[in-house]
């Protein structure tokens, strides 16, 4: 009787997180389906486009990523955007100016993010300091420094460095879901190295949650970080971890972003933090910590995405639509989770 | 002993940056061969008063406004509302717009009277502050994300309200705002009155101490009858209407509304105003006087940067740099660090007593 009482407990507690990426789930196949019926005719249905959208949030996937990683244990990094930009900056750059070669830039770029996150992650972790601030100061600093690096607009061509152009101009066709365009020739559905790159980080960050020691270290210090001490977990160690962890992700989502765009200016990716958090908490990671997945997260991303496809595929709308929905979704989700939270407090 | 009462009085690290400031500034200017004074003198050119002095307190009103509603902010939810920025452009366009009228975007004659444009600027911040403020006090959601909201989507919808344009409105009447009054310049009035209204509104009503109770114990205080959740929604409306107020002198300023770049970054420098006048990050006591100053210092750090030909984009890295030392500097494990040090120090002296 005990037995049946405690696994109906369980299967209701596994429901309130379940549900929260069912949520995400359908509100992605509803908004997909939706702009596959209003623009059908704009080729919305075509293979590509979902594949573009996949494309074109490459950086933001693995950014989100980290996000996510960040967000499991309680704090927040608000300072993804600006890195992004200050990475492509440095890409750019350094293969225009100093004629360094792509992979060391790339080196280079991870190592920035690596120190980026060690700086933050020891302010957090060993000083306390509230992460909403010291991310929010790393944010102006990397947006600073992007600045100090150039004020200029950037762009990398064959000419500037051939190995980083090919890299991005590398393309994977799929055999099937072929569209003729207008001179009639079949273009098979096709997608970069930037997927293949968001994809495999995904999938290593979702091994990583679910089977490291790490990966539940992070859950449970999300949890109750008293709770995880007591086991004998380093607290903030692992917070620091967390902090590298998501700086070394979006360094990687840099240099995607990098890939997809080509260029760089000081202005580049701003609000991508938002775009990160929102697609985090629209996946269903808990901003108080201890609750989420990548899976979810990338359903945000793709909503995310298909905002912003909507909107361009539309093409009369204001560029700000997409930054005005992404705001407003992640306000309903937010809400939605304040609601979860209550209602858990009360049947307690 | 004297020396740790005075590093220790709630007033110390604003006016020791103050200082500091301004000692930079007269060796700089010492070192560049002109008079070491010249930061102080205040001059009449074409009229108007001028003089770096002046400057300061004229560019630095936006962030001496914005600084007095994020100090109650700070002190009674101990987060930090960083859609300032964005709701000053919201505001602004939201100001211009009613102002410009059909002439939108390029006016020349107000549409509505004055008092209506920045009275319906003021209501839209008003807006800004109570979504907020029932986010963070009646959805107990953490006051970084929620504001996180609007510091993308106000800077948005401003875009929206102005149909991606800059909407300017170039008269003389909306343009005192932000201008001169006779000699003097109207943003110093403006954030003159603002302060005094909030001080004497801490001063005459109890909210002050209500809002550091709050701050202090959210609990405590609602068990001794204080309702904490209004307190804190009140203070985010606060702080609404002054990013709004901001808004509307940042934009008479220039007599457009640029939704761009208006309040862009302005968060940062309320929070170091905050942090700046002495005021823990963590919630509780405040000391608006102090984040008055702090405001004003960092206008005079923004100030001596552009004076020492620095970029603008890069002002940003050392005000990052100078919250994070900050706020560490206040950070409990740093203080405890010190406290051992000290004590460290206190009982090697004794010793040394004890042995001569």
């Amino acid at each position: 009787m005990s037995k049946s009482a405690n696994t109906l407990k369980e299967r209701k507690q596994m429901n309130s997180n379940t549900v929260l990426l069912l949520i995400t789930i359908a509100l992605f196949v509803v908004l997909y389906a939706a702009g596959c019926v209003a623009y059908g005719s704009k080729g919305f249905t075509n293979l590509q486009t979902f594949l573009n959208i996949l494309r074109s949030n490459a950086g933001l996937i693995c950014v989100a990523c980290g996000m996510t990683c960040v967000m499991l244990t309680g704090g927040i990094d608000i300072s993804v955007g600006s890195l992004v930009a200050m990475d492509c900056m440095l890409l750019a750059y350094g293969m225009s100016n100093w004629h360094l070669s792509a992979p060391v830039m790339c080196l280079l770029v991870l190592a920035i993010g690596l120190v980026f996150g060690l700086v933050q992650g020891f302010c957090v972790g060993y000083l306390e300091i509230q992460p909403f601030i010291v991310s929010m100061a790393g944010m102006f600093f990397a947006r600073g420094m992007t600045a100090v690096i150039s004020t200029d607009q950037l762009s990398i061509t064959a000419d500037v460095n051939q190995t980083f152009y090919d890299w991005s101009s590398f393309r994977i066709y799929l055999p099937f879901g072929g569209v003729p365009n207008r001179k009639g020739v079949v273009i098979m559905p096709y997608f970069g190295s930037g997927v293949v790159i968001a994809l495999v980080v995904l999938v290593v960050i979702f091994l990583m949650l679910r089977y490291t020691k790490f990966g539940r270290s992070l859950y449970a210090v999300g949890g109750s970080a008293q709770s995880a001490a007591m086991m004998g977990l380093n607290v903030k160690k692992t917070q620091l971890k967390a902090y590298v962890l998501c700086s070394v992700l979006t360094s990687i989502g840099g240099i995607c972003y990098c890939m997809n765009t080509m260029s760089a200016s000081v202005s580049q990716a701003t609000g991508l933090e938002m775009q990160a958090i929102a697609s985090s908490v629209i996946g269903g990671t808990l901003l108080t910590g201890g609750v989420g997945n990548v899976i979810g997260t990338l359903f945000g991303v793709l909503i995310n995405g298909t905002i912003s496809a909507i909107v361009q595929t539309n093409g009369k709308l204001a560029s700000s639509w997409p930054n005005i929905l992404t705001a407003a979704l992640l306000c309903f989700f937010i809400v939605l989770q304040s609601i979860f939270a209550l209602l858990k407090e009360r049947k307690k | 002993m004297s020396l740790k009462k005075i590093t220790s009085h709630k007033m110390f690290l604003p006016v020791f940056c103050m200082i500091l400031v301004l000692c930079a500034n007269m060796i700089y200017d010492a070192s560049q061969g002109s008079d070491f004074y010249e930061f102080f003198k205040v001059g009449i050119t074409n009229g108007y008063l001028s003089g770096r002095l002046v400057n300061i307190l004229n560019r630095g009103s936006e962030t001496a406004i914005l600084a007095v509603g994020m100090t109650l902010v700070v002190s009674a939810s101990a987060g930090t509302d960083i859609s300032v920025g964005s709701v000053m452009a919201l505001c602004a366009s939201v100001c211009c717009v009613i102002l410009a009228g059909p002439a939108a975007p390029q006016a020349t004659e107000l549409a509505a009277p004055l008092i209506v444009g920045v009275l319906g600027g003021i209501a839209i911040g008003a807006l800004c502050g109570a979504f907020n403020g029932a986010l963070v006090a009646y959805l107990n959601i953490q006051p970084m994300v929620a504001t996180l909201i609007l510091w993308t989507a106000a800077r948005a919808t401003g875009l929206l309200v102005c149909n991606n344009l800059i909407v300017y409105v170039r008269n003389d009447t909306f343009g005192i705002l932000g201008g001169f009054i006779g000699m003097f310049p109207t943003p110093i009035l403006v954030a003159a009155i603002v302060i005094a209204a909030v001080a004497l509104l801490l001063k005459l009503s109890a909210m002050g101490l209500y809002v550091q109770s709050v701050g202090i114990n959210k609990k405590a205080s609602r068990i001794a009858g204080l309702n904490s959740k209004r307190i804190i929604f009140l203070c985010y409306l606060l702080c609404g209407v002054c990013a709004a107020i901001a808004g509307v002198v940042a934009s008479s300023r220039i007599t457009s509304a640029d939704s761009n770049n208006i309040g862009l970054n302005y968060e940062l420098d309320a929070i170091l105003a905050v942090a700046l006048g002495g005021n823990s990050l963590g919630g509780g006591r405040f000391n608006l006087a102090g984040s008055i100053i702090g405001a004003y210092t960092i206008q005079a750090i923004t100030t001596t940067m552009y004076n020492m030909k620095i970029s603008t984009a890069v002002t940003p890295v050392f005000k990052a740099i100078v919250v994070i030392v900050i706020v560490a500097i206040q950070a409990p494990p740093v203080k405890a660090w010190f406290k051992k040090l000290s004590a460290r120090n206190a009982s090697a002296s004794a010793k040394g007593v004890a042995n001569a």
